[in-house]
């Protein structure tokens, strides 16, 4: 006789059940096919395409190093300079665990940056992407919020100055502008209490608007698919099945790929958080190694790098009709302008590939010039750098302002109807 | 009653509801952005303080903090109050038009007595500590050139004031250095932050 109890379920037959089980309570493999299994990018994706999921590791690195962070670090004028100095040397691995925080939040503007350089190369930023442009420029301003209020945590003297000057910004908005600065500070001056209210907001408010943004990023770029390098439309030409012919599922092709950027990437961050976490007083300035002191300015007050483009922008204007509002306004416009970018460029084509010798122009001398801002933004207010953070300032805003001119004039060349592999 | 819907009638309390909403949310909005202004606590500590100067020297200079922020008192020697008047064309506002001030110190010396200079150690451009180059003619350090007056120069972004704080024409800061309110206790002694009575 046989028998009669049914044979086990195997643990594949096990799972199969938990998932069907789930799914009818929850959409988990929905989820997954619509954002991962089943959701077909370009099959030409080259390097330029690795930022964007190297963004979102050094997000969830930060967001686990702040965690551990904030369980020694003290939000107090009084303290918070000797919790940093407790962390580095005497808790256990704290060392390890600031560096990677703070070297994190470099790497996250240098992957920023040229995840942002690779939609103009590509015109990613072009309908029908607009709104995941939008939604990646909100981030850009949240990420430029978090590392300023993250900045005056350790509460050393560049810390102070720093905020000191940014604070003293909207003092130039005309009527409104002291109590603006009494309203942000909470005090007369960059106090314990500015202090707490910035650890509030880098360490709970910026980080949930951080998270929101990026979710809304995905959803955009999910819903309008991937742009590529050949800046053309795979949801035009579909095979059979209904799936565009020149796309490939993201996993598991490109979960492989992006692996791979990852770990090529951790080598370099590695190499910097074990053998250059200050680089050279780039990322960890030299008068943040002292106490806040709000009677002795720093000989000379740079912000971090990723900020010095702007700032040279801002002090390239000078002062005149009894105020210096013009820098800020400008500095505002300059990051404000970004948001304008698919609507300014009118070319008919988007990838760099198919563009004329105009934009390529335009494009390499917008970057290089961004890149010569922030080393005239590092550098004190003297001969030359006055002088060539006023052209640079120029051809910052000339690149977009032009841009509706140029973009159309230039001699294109017709794009493919398939990408090139 | 009528089956069809009245969709003027829904649109108006839809409207309405909308608006009640919203102004619930802006009347609930206002402890919240309260609680951001200086605390009852920040404003005592931000109470006037009073300094001794007995033991100030002609030409030299203390620096003392009132809110978090430095203030320079300077007790000028005669020579130096010579010198204040004799670069008026390179200022950009040398009669404190557009500058901030008491209106006991609106005049060329920016104080109650010439002597005694007080002024916020905060550069009007974007708020950093101007250093004291009282000593006339160029500096070793090459930022100062043979015509300079002495005054203080900004080390952030290079603005120049005279020995009055006055701003030069032509540098980032928009304004003279600002004059905190102060008056005489007595001889020896000021009050930081506490205006001068009038009758004074």
């Amino acid at each position: 006789m046989a028998d009669p109890r049914p044979a086990t379920v195997p643990a594949s037959g096990r799972l199969a059940r938990l998932g069907a089980w789930i799914d009818e309570r929850f959409p988990m493999t929905e989820l997954w096919n619509e954002h991962v299994g089943q959701y077909y990018a370009p099959k030409n994706f080259n390097f330029w395409y690795y930022f964007g999921s190297i963004a979102l590791f050094v997000l969830a690195l930060q967001i686990v190093t702040g965690i551990f962070l904030t369980m020694s670090y003290k939000p107090s004028a009084t303290e918070a300079f000797g919790s940093v100095e407790y962390i580095m040397r005497d808790v256990e691995w704290g060392w390890l665990i600031r560096y990677l925080h703070s070297t994190g939040a470099s790497a996250f503007f240098v992957v920023v940056y040229l995840h942002m350089f690779r939609a103009l190369l590509y015109g990613s930023h072009r309908k029908p992407r607009e709104l995941l442009w939008i939604f990646g420029v909100l981030i850009y301003l949240a990420l430029m919020a978090e590392a300023f209020f993250g900045y005056l945590l350790p509460w050393g003297n560049m810390s102070y100055w720093g905020a000191q000057v940014i604070v003293s910004l909207f003092g130039t908005f005309p009527l409104i502008g002291d109590a603006l600065i009494e309203w942000i500070r909470g005090d007369y001056f960059i106090s314990d209490i500015t202090l707490n209210r910035f650890f509030a907001l880098h360490v709970v408010a910026l980080p949930l608007v951080l998270i929101f943004l990026v979710v809304a990023h995905i959803l955009a770029l999910h819903e309008v698919g991937s742009n590529n390098p050949d800046g053309i439309e795979i949801k035009k030409t579909k095979g059979q099945d209904g799936h565009p012919v020149d796309g490939i599922t993201f996993h598991p092709y490109y979960t492989v790929k992006d692996l791979f950027g990852l770990s090529v990437f951790l080598v370099i961050f590695a190499g910097v958080v074990f053998f250059a976490p200050e680089m050279g007083g780039l990322f960890l300035e030299a008068p943040n190694f002292e106490p806040a002191n709000p009677l002795l300015t720093p000989e000379h007050i740079a912000p971090v790098w990723y900020f010095t483009p702007y700032y040279a922008i801002l002090r390239a204007i000078p002062a005149f009709a009894g105020t210096q509002i013009w820098g800020v306004l400008a500095l505002f416009a300059a990051v404000l302008l970004l948001f304008f970018v698919p609507w300014l460029d009118k070319s008919p084509v988007k990838s760099i590939r198919y563009r004329g010798p105009i934009y390529k122009t335009a494009l390499m001398v917008f970057a290089a010039n961004f890149i010569m801002l922030g080393y005239c933004g590092l550098k004190p207010a003297v001969a030359p750098f006055t002088t060539l953070s006023v052209i640079g300032t120029i051809l910052y805003f000339a690149f977009f302002l032009a841009m509706p001119w140029y973009s159309r004039i230039d001699r294109t060349k017709p794009e493919p109807a398939r990408v090139n592999s | 009653m009528s089956e069809a819907i009245d969709k003027g009638r829904r649109q108006l309390l839809t409207a309405a509801t909308a608006l009640t909403g919203a102004a619930g949310v802006a009347f609930a909005a206002v402890p919240f952005l309260a609680s951001w202004k200086p605390s009852a606590r920040a404003k005592a500590l931000g109470a006037p303080v009073e300094i001794d100067i007995s033991k100030l020297e002609p030409g030299a200079m203390l620096k003392i903090e009132w809110r978090g922020k430095p203030v320079l008192v300077v007790r000028r020697t005669p020579e130096m109050i010579e010198r204040i008047g004799a670069h008026d064309g390179m200022l950009a506002d040398p009669d404190s038009e557009n500058s901030r001030q008491p209106d006991y110190a609106k005049n060329s010396a920016r104080a109650i007595k010439p002597e005694l200079l007080v002024l916020l150690g905060v550069c009007t451009h974007l708020g950093c500590l101007p250093q004291n180059r009282f000593a006339a003619g160029a500096s070793a350090d090459g930022v100062l050139t043979a015509d300079w007056p002495g005054g203080f120069f900004c080390p952030c972004h290079g603005s120049k004031f005279d020995l009055s704080g006055r701003v030069y024409a032509g540098v980032p800061a928009p304004t003279n250095l600002e004059v905190p309110p102060y008056t005489f206790a007595d001889d020896q002694h000021i009050v930081i932050g506490l205006d001068q009575a009038e009758d004074a």
